[in-house]
């Protein structure tokens, strides 16, 4: 499995990763930035040689086309869509034909200027009567379908706010008791067949909110209160990204919308409420020390420990996302320890300063993080 | 007549009345519309280029995922300026560039209006587009998206002198735009020849008309905008920070109340080109033209009614997205009226097929491929799935690429015979054509599919893996095809301006005034003053059996720089109207103006009184009046 | 119909409103109209938008805006008083109007600077401050504008330059400066008045 925005299987229990893999520029700086430690060149060898395997499986994967759609709005959209499109490429080829036509057509030889009355009624018919029928229907449809989209087709049971910053999505489930608010970031999880209401807000500029397979897109924008429902027809992994220009990593500012089964769900749901596991081994044990000392609480809030920054996505379960960096790269132990080591490199200008630590420090860091299931 | 002393014949005399002093100095003083059009055709030729290679440097970082050729903030700048180039510094100064050159020959007068302030405005939009490449030089380019959303673009989002440029620079050029407009109105009103009734006017001057009434309307909103950025930017006040009860969506409003209006503005006068050049090689006069120019002048107004179009993601209610919506429908009847004129003439017309002609009939299907994108766009939920998107990217770009590149390549086959006295390559032509139209489809076609396989705009790379990859290296591949055609543009300019076959009076056989002088023409455009009795002037004898118009007769007006000035609704004669000479005021105000934004931008108190103060001194002598004596 | 194949019969020069100057000055006056337009929407906007109370620090007060007001409209009078004078071809009438109102547009903005240093709040203070101070500073500036053209025009008439036939350019700054005081009655109907009939 390789796409990263298709309707793939929902991963389950401890299969993760091989979403997609990245050869790039990145990497060799990695590679570059850590040759000091033999272990991380073998892992990072071992990466690209993946990376490259992930490279011509690549083609087979699909894109997150909206014109086929597994979302109850984008169903209806993609519906509108088709109809204008074929609409379009129909008036496109009239016209193509009548200019081809009228250039080809034989005339009458001579060279003078002539002046026919002839041809007003090709305003009459071909540029008032047919727009006028033509957008009538297309109007029509349209507005039906935005009537038709303005409320979910039942009430929504999933309250979740999206809250967009430069460059993550974080996202707050509401549903519950307080105590069971809790918050995750670039990775939204929604039971499959339920409208899910979500409430859209900035905490820096403008983002928009665009999952293409499922609906489409919802600014956020700050000072503004804005809302949008989503539901998932199908199980499955969906792309989302930020539409709206927000600065340098615009372009990686990714997430993942993850549909399953209600009782997937709500077991999800559950483990996320919970606080962070414990560490049980001793690597991992030692990993918390170097990430109590290392500057990562101040940003980020690990839920049950001394960690409570507000900076950066709550890492109180990030061993059980499916990516890294908003949505750039595949969790594994392997890019953890390149994303920490060199997330400026593999993301620059991102708020995630790159952390230096001892090659044997950040080992134990990313078994500590990758234990926080 | 005749009151000079000299014996000397009249073209003789014509010419020492409107002559420009020789050298740089003169060069720096004129305000001969021929001299200032062919510099605003130029100058924004170069910025098209400047636009062109960064839009390569682009594309080549866009040929696959992951690639690292730029860094993002190099790619922020690249697509920022690129698009600020393209729409302020290209595709309205190049429309102005025609009608500077083209209204004063179409109309059968000697100069615009306001000469003067003719030579005011192209100095401004060369020192303005100065200002904003100046960002270059400092490494701080624009990097906000040509539309620059508040808050990204406040300061605390984007600190250092990038924004300032931009806010700074658009207020500085829209003096420019302004000026322009107000010149084009009243030279229309005032200094159109005898019996060149409104019903008798070229569609390209309707275009003009239409573009340069809605920039007085259009501009201020841009203006204000960009002041109230600069505002928060600098002086800390907080007309988009919601956090002190300013609002991020006053901007879009602001900005696309100005923005969609400007669509119009750079494509209304490259359509009425296309209305004028494609009767002159189909043979006939305009299916239509009463229609083709009301639509003209509704799209214009209409234009004013869509701006939300832009704004369909942001959460307004839901009657508001209906009404713009239908508003945005209803814009596309006039267009359709347009295109179906057009392939009317076409069809019942004898199409000649010159280079220039391929690229209007060419344009006729971009527009339309451009227009159904728009349509698209317009039905609220399906924006919601292709605004920002590539869609709209290869929406925007046959708009503009189609729409005003085509028409304006292809007016230059027309015109530069009359610009330069010499024609073309005809071969050359249909090679420039048939790579850039290639080019262009291979170029932006694929756009379309990219927006639905659901690439995002203004990313600097994409992951791999998405299906994205092969078409983005089918359109780095088309637009170095592009590339190529603009690259034969050139040449063919460059080898025919020295050796291109001479072009005679009226090369095309073609209807309208400005070919019924010398090509090129001389200093003072018409020799006698004409008096026009129908729609084509020049194609009386065939249309209606005699030359009804006196094109070689009529008044001389060589008592000093002159011309005729008429009524505004049948140019009735009215008056003799005095113009004024060559003048360096206009240059200096430029000046005094460029001294305050840089003072403005750099923050320099001193500088800012220094521009305003020369400002001031420019002006009022500028217009200091001659001594009363003579007069009695 | 008239072809004019000679020129003796046409005037020479064009005066008053079919002049290419006086048109000038119409259509920046509409530029310039459209401007202070966008600027009171953005007002309207930022009201319409608020959450709290607008404006923030309760209704404006009128007791300086409202002899202001009377003071710019007496200012228009003077001017069309001294512009009819030139008409007339007195000239004394002339500069002494153009003196009055020069006069007077001095005291508005004096009296605009009073206002300013009274207000409890500065610019930065919030969105409606940010409005308040821009709004009303653009409208000074246009009178700034109005009084150079004033001096000029009146530095003009004292050497002889204007004269009864040669008057454009008093009508021009006199079109321009009644132009600023209507853009005034919508600036002070907005920002002064509006919150009195509950617009917020």
């Amino acid at each position: 499995m390789s796409g990263a925005g298709d309707v793939g299987p929902v991963p389950s229990g401890g299969e993760r990763g091989g979403y997609e893999l990245r050869v790039t520029s990145y990497e060799l700086t990695i590679l570059r930035l850590v040759t000091r430690n033999s272990y991380f060149v073998t892992r990072l060898r071992k990466l690209l040689i993946g990376a490259a395997a992930a490279l011509l499986l690549a083609g087979c994967a699909e894109s997150p086309t909206y014109m086929t759609s597994s979302g109850a709005a984008g169903s209806r959209e993609a519906a509108l869509g088709w109809t204008l499109t074929i609409i379009s490429c129909a008036v496109v080829a009239l016209v193509a034909v009548l200019l081809v036509w009228g250039l080809a057509r034989r005339r009458e030889s001579g060279t003078g200027v002539s002046e026919g009355r002839e041809g007003v009624s090709w305003i009459y018919y071909g540029g008032v009567l047919m727009p006028i029928v033509v957008l009538l229907f297309a109007f029509t449809y349209s507005t039906v379908t935005l009537t038709g989209l303005h409320h979910p087709p039942g009430e929504p049971k999933v309250h979740v706010e999206v809250i967009g910053h430069r460059w993550w999505w974080e996202m707050k489930y509401l549903d519950g008791a307080p105590e069971g608010v809790f918050y995750t970031a670039n990775e939204l999880h929604i039971p499959v067949g339920v409208p899910v209401h979500l409430d859209l807000r900035s905490a820096d500029v403008i983002h928009s909110f665009w999952v293409p397979k499922l609906a489409g897109k919802t600014d956020l924008a700050p000072g503004s209160e804005n809302s949008m429902w989503i539901e998932a027809k199908e199980p499955g992994v969906y792309l989302g990204e930020c539409a709206e220009f927000c600065g340098l990593q615009h372009a990686h500012m990714q997430f993942r919308v993850v549909a399953e089964s209600p009782r997937q769900y709500a077991a999800w749901l559950a483990d996320q409420r919970a606080p962070a596991r414990v560490p049980s081994e001793p690597d991992e044990k030692r990993g918390e020390q170097v990430f109590a000392n290392a500057p990562c609480a101040g940003c980020h809030t690990i839920r049950g420990t001394d960690a409570e920054g507000k900076v950066g996505p709550d890492l109180t379960h990030v061993g059980s996302r499916l990516t890294l960096g908003a949505g750039i790269l595949p969790n594994t132990p392997g890019h953890m320890a390149g994303w920490i080591a060199s997330s400026q490199a593999i993301k620059p200008g991102s708020y995630m300063p790159t952390i230096y630590l001892k090659p044997a420090e950040l080992q134990t860091l990313v078994s500590y993080l990758q234990s926080l299931r | 007549m005749a009151t000079t002393a000299a014996e000397l014949p009249l073209d003789e005399r014509l010419s020492r009345i409107w002559e420009t002093r020789p050298g740089l100095l003169g060069a720096l003083s004129s305000v001969d519309h021929k001299t200032i059009g062919k510099r605003y055709l130029v100058t924004a030729f170069v910025f098209l280029i400047l636009g062109g290679v960064e839009a390569l440097v682009m594309r080549v970082q866009l040929a696959h995922g992951a690639l690292g050729i730029l860094s993002p903030e190099e790619y922020d700048q690249l697509f920022t300026m690129h698009g600020v180039t393209m729409l302020f510094l290209y595709a309205s100064p190049i429309l102005s560039g025609f009608s500077n050159y083209l209204w004063p020959l179409m109309l059968g007068s000697r100069d615009m209006a306001y000469p003067r302030m003719n030579a005011l405005s192209y100095w401004v939009f060369l020192l303005s587009g100065i200002f904003l490449y100046s960002s270059f030089l400092v490494g701080h380019a624009p990097d906000g998206g040509w539309f620059a959303y508040a808050p990204l673009t406040e300061e605390l989002f984007s600190p250092g002198v990038d924004l300032d440029f931009y806010a700074l620079g658009l207020t500085f050029l829209g003096i420019s735009t302004t000026v322009g407009a107000v010149n084009f109105i009243v030279t229309l009103a005032r200094t159109r020849a005898p019996g060149m009734s409104l019903n008798r006017l070229p569609i390209f001057m309707y275009g003009t008309l239409t573009v340069s009434v809605s920039i007085l309307f259009a501009m201020p909103p841009l203006t204000v905008a960009c002041i109230f950025l600069f505002f928060d930017r600098q002086f800390g006040t907080h007309f988009y920070q919601a956090a002190f009860g300013g609002s991020p969506m006053l901007w879009q409003h602001l900005f696309w109340i100005f923005g969609h209006p400007w669509v119009y503005i750079v494509v209304l006068p490259a359509m009425g080109m296309v209305s004028d050049i494609i009767p002159t090689f189909c043979r006939r006069p305009l299916v239509g033209y009463t229609f083709v120019a009301l639509a003209t002048v509704s799209t214009g107004l209409l234009g004013f009614g869509v701006w939300v179009h832009h704004m369909f993601a942001t959460g307004l209610p839901t009657m508001t997205l209906s009404f713009f919506s239908a508003a945005s429908t209803i814009i596309t009847i006039p267009s359709a009226v347009a295109v179906f004129a057009w392939l009317a003439t076409i069809w019942y017309g004898r199409p000649w097929f010159t280079a220039s002609f391929l690229f209007m009939a060419g344009f006729v299907v971009l527009f339309v491929i451009g227009g159904v994108s728009g349509v698209m766009t317009a039905a609220v939920p399906f924006d919601w799935q292709l605004t920002d998107s590539y869609f709209v990217v290869a929406h925007l770009h046959y708009v503009l690429a189609g729409i005003n590149v085509f028409p304006v390549i292809g007016g230059i086959y027309y015109w530069f015979p009359k610009m330069s006295g010499r024609m073309l390559s005809e071969r050359l032509g249909k090679w420039n054509f048939w790579t850039m139209f290639v080019g262009l489809n291979v170029l932006f076609f694929p756009m379309h599919i990219l927006g639905m396989l659901g690439m995002p705009r203004r990313v600097y790379t994409y992951p791999v893996g998405l299906g994205w990859d092969t078409w983005n290296l089918v359109e780095t591949i088309g637009a170095f095809l592009f590339a190529v055609g603009v690259l034969l543009f050139i040449i063919n300019v460059a080898w025919s301006r020295a050796f291109g076959d001479r072009a005679g009076v009226n090369p095309w056989n073609a209807p309208s005034l400005e070919w019924s002088i010398p090509s090129p023409p001389p200093v003072y455009n018409v020799a006698v003053i004409p008096t026009v009795a129908s729609r084509h002037p020049l194609w009386e004898p065939e249309l209606i059996g005699e030359q009804k118009s006196r094109i070689h007769e009529g008044p001389t007006l060589t008592d000093g720089r002159e011309t005729m000035a008429t009524t505004t609704l049948d140019a009735q004669p009215l008056a003799v109207l005095r113009m004024p000479g060559d003048s360096y005021w206009p240059l200096l105000l430029a000046l005094s103006l460029a001294a305050f934004f840089y003072g403005a931008l750099l923050g320099w108190w001193w500088l800012i009184g220094v521009g305003a103060a020369a400002t001031f001194v420019s002006i009022t002598g500028w217009l200091w009046p001659e001594p009363p004596a003579e007069e009695a | 119909m008239a072809t004019a194949t000679t020129t003796r019969s046409l005037p020479v020069g064009l005066r008053g409103k079919a002049s290419p100057a006086f048109w000038g000055m119409a259509l920046l006056i509409v530029n310039e109209a459209s401007f202070f337009a966008y600027l009171l929407f953005s007002y309207f906007y930022l009201a319409a938008v608020a959450h709290g109370a607008w404006p923030p620090g309760g209704r404006p007060e009128l007791k300086l805006a409202i002899p202001n007001t009377v003071i710019l409209l007496v200012s228009s009078g003077t001017m069309w008083w001294a512009e009819s004078g030139v008409r007339k071809g007195r000239m004394g009438r002339l500069k002494l109007g153009l003196l009055i109102t020069f006069v007077l547009g001095v005291i508005f903005l004096a009296i605009q600077g009073v206002e300013y240093a009274s207000k409890p709040f500065g610019l930065r203070a919030d969105a409606y401050s940010s409005l308040f101070y821009t709004i009303t500073g653009f409208h000074g500036a246009h009178v700034a504008v109005g009084l150079l053209m004033n001096l000029v025009v009146q530095v003009w008439v004292w050497r002889g330059l204007v004269t009864p036939t040669r008057r454009q350019a008093v009508t021009n700054i006199a079109w321009y400066w009644h132009f600023v005081d209507v853009v005034w009655l919508a600036v002070f109907t907005t920002l002064y008045l509006s919150p009195y009939f509950g617009l917020r």
